[in-house]
Parts: structure tokens; C-alpha cells; sequence
């Protein structure tokens, strides 16, 4: 294990394909034979998560919660049939909760075990998501982690800690920053970042970076 | 791309570092669809391999997620009896041939000749 953390290439000669690459086409190669996978499927599925399923989904569906009160009722009374309505399918949990965040409590998700996360509203996790050290220290030191992510919260919000399983999953609807009246639901979209719909983060305030 | 303490940061960074790993998630993905496993029974399989790794001195720093995404893949392969290790080491095997016996910049294909005389 040690001295193939990086790339695999470096020590194949000929052509070549990592240890890596010939585990992977060894089991596409199997199971394409058998019947159990298409190839055709697989780039489909990989295409969808590269260009179209991803985080944006995710900040269009918060910027209609912070314009759509009727809308905002319906997700967090059930998140998972709120967002099939606007034809985010699940293919990958079960339920999916709406966690709002207020000046009183902020929600912040992980996942413990290994990375379960809400892949249909924002796409495949971000690397520290999976990292050992942010699955432990959300959970004992939750303000700890929020510091490094530059967020400063006020004593009295208390920090809820949500774990997720495959079976139960979390979007924090983050709270509508200052200074967006009347602002489009396109424009909202563009201030709600991945992190503020994970908890690490708030949402944008208009004009900041 | 930036590390506050010892939390690895991205700033939405690529989806898939290298095509194998887009491969090894689409194949997961493609047989829960089909019904060979549930989610949780995928979890389980996946957490059980990152703690094996972390065991064993993986950093788990997220970088190599997709290495026990695949080890997950392969066990579950095997316990659902849809390919066993030695049929997947046999064809890893003639991959590696075939790598080897084609030249630069040509594609590499897979013939029964590659499989030796297994």
C-alpha cells in the first residue's frame, strides 16, 4: 500500500494501465459478459454525474424554498417528494430530509461510516467529505471543523450534527442572506454554494466572495 | 485547492480524478439498479473496507476513496456470486497481457489468446 498512493502509472511499462485500470476493466469485462452491465449504461451514468447532476441542482431548489413559502412547507415536511416533483430522482437512497437552518440552530451533515451524501441534489461528494478526519471531528468537535471553514457562528446557535445512512440523507437549507429582496430565483441560486447545503458554509451575501 | 488543519479542501474540484474511477462508480451504481444489492447492504461493504484500509495505514484523507470503492465493488462481486476473485484475477491477468503486447497509442483490446493457457 505505500508506495502507490499517488498515480499507479509511473512503474507499468509497455502500454499502460495502472493496477487500477486492469482491476476495473477486468470487472467491466466480467460483468459486461455475464449481462449485468452495459457499457453504454456505465458512460451514461458517468455522463450525468460529470456534466449534469451536481450541486446546481441543489442551490435552484433552495432558492425556490427561500421564494416559495408553499414550496418551503412541502420540503421540509418531505423532502424526498418535494424534490421528485422538480424531477430530482433518487436512484441512490432512500429518503432525503430538509434540514433548515435558522439564527437559532445551525445543521451540519456527514456521514460516518463511509460518504452517503444526497447525490441526486448535489452531485457526488467533495473530496474531504470522504476524508477520515472530517468524519470524526463533525461529529466531537463540530465548531472546530466550521472555524476552518471560515464560518464563525454566534455562541447561542446551537450546532445539530446530522450523520446520514444510505437509508436517511440531508439537505440544510441554508438561511437567506441579507440584502436579496426582490431578487430572482436565478439569482439566489448563484449565493448557495455545495458547502452551505452540507453546513460547512452560509449562503453567499450578494456582491461578497 | 488549500488544507486548513488536517481536512483536505476542494473547491468543487473534478468529479472523477481518473476515467477508472467514473468506471468502477458507474458499475456500483449499475448493479444496485439491476437489484444485486441494496444501498445499505453497499454502505455496509464499503465502511467495513475504508476502516480495513485505515487499519492498514491508509491516510483516508478522501484521496483514496475510489480505491476502496473498488474493493467494495469486488467483494460484493464475489459474495453475490456474480464473479468469483479468481475469474476477476484471470482477467485482470490478460489485460496486463494485452497492455503489454500492444504497442503505443494503439488501443488496447482484449483477445482469448491473452488468457494463456489458464
Amino acid at each position: 500500500m505505500n508506495d502507490d498512493h499517488r498515480h499507479d502509472d509511473s512503474h507499468d511499462h509497455g502500454s499502460e494501465l495502472s493496477e487500477m485500470q486492469l482491476r476495473v476493466r477486468a470487472l467491466e469485462t466480467v460483468l459486461t459478459e455475464k449481462g449485468y452491465v452495459d457499457p453504454a449504461a456505465l458512460d451514461a451514468i458517468v455522463d450525468a454525474y460529470e456534466t449534469k447532476i451536481g450541486p446546481r441542482n441543489g442551490a435552484r431548489i433552495v432558492a425556490k424554498a427561500w421564494t416559495d413559502p408553499e414550496f418551503k412547507r412541502r420540503l421540509l415536511a418531505d423532502a424526498t417528494a418535494a424534490v421528485r416533483a422538480l424531477g430530482h430522482e433518487s436512484r441512490v437512497g432512500d429518503h432525503l430530509t430538509a434540514l433548515e437552518n435558522t439564527p437559532k440552530r445551525h445543521n451540519m451533515v456527514v456521514c460516518t461510516l463511509c460518504s452517503c451524501y444526497p447525490w441526486e441534489v448535489l452531485g457526488l461528494p467533495p473530496v474531504w467529505y470522504k476524508s477520515a478526519a472530517y468524519r470524526s471531528r463533525a461529529v466531537k468537535d463540530p465548531r472546530s471543523v466550521l472555524a476552518d471553514f471560515g464560518v464563525k457562528l454566534p455562541d447561542d446557535t446551537e450546532v445539530l450534527v446530522w450523520d446520514s445512512t444510505a437509508e436517511s440523507r440531508y439537505l440544510v437549507l441554508p438561511m437567506r442572506p441579507a440584502g436579496t429582496v426582490g431578487m430572482s430565483e436565478d439569482q439566489l441560486a448563484e449565493l448557495v454554494s455545495r458547502d452551505s447545503m452540507i453546513g460547512t458554509g452560509l449562503a453567499k451575501t450578494p456582491g461578497a466572495h | 485547492m488549500q488544507s486548513v488543519r488536517d481536512i483536505p479542501r476542494d473547491s468543487d474540484g473534478p468529479v472523477f480524478r481518473e476515467p477508472w474511477e467514473a468506471q468502477a462508480f458507474a458499475m456500483a451504481l449499475s448493479l444496485n439498479q439491476r437489484g444485486v444489492f441494496s444501498w445499505k447492504e453497499w454502505a455496509a461493504t464499503l465502511g467495513d473496507e475504508i476502516k480495513k484500509a485505515q487499519a492498514a495505514g491508509d491516510p483516508d484523507t478522501g484521496e483514496t476513496y475510489y480505491r476502496h470503492w473498488l474493493a467494495a465493488l469486488e467483494r460484493m462481486v464475489a459474495e453475490k456470486g456474480l464473479a468469483d476473485a479468481r475469474t476477476l484475477s484471470r482477467t485482470r491477468d490478460a489485460w496486463e497481457h494485452a497492455c503489454a503486447r500492444t504497442p503505443h497509442g494503439t488501443p488496447i483490446e482484449l483477445q482469448p489468446n491473452d488468457f494463456g493457457d489458464a
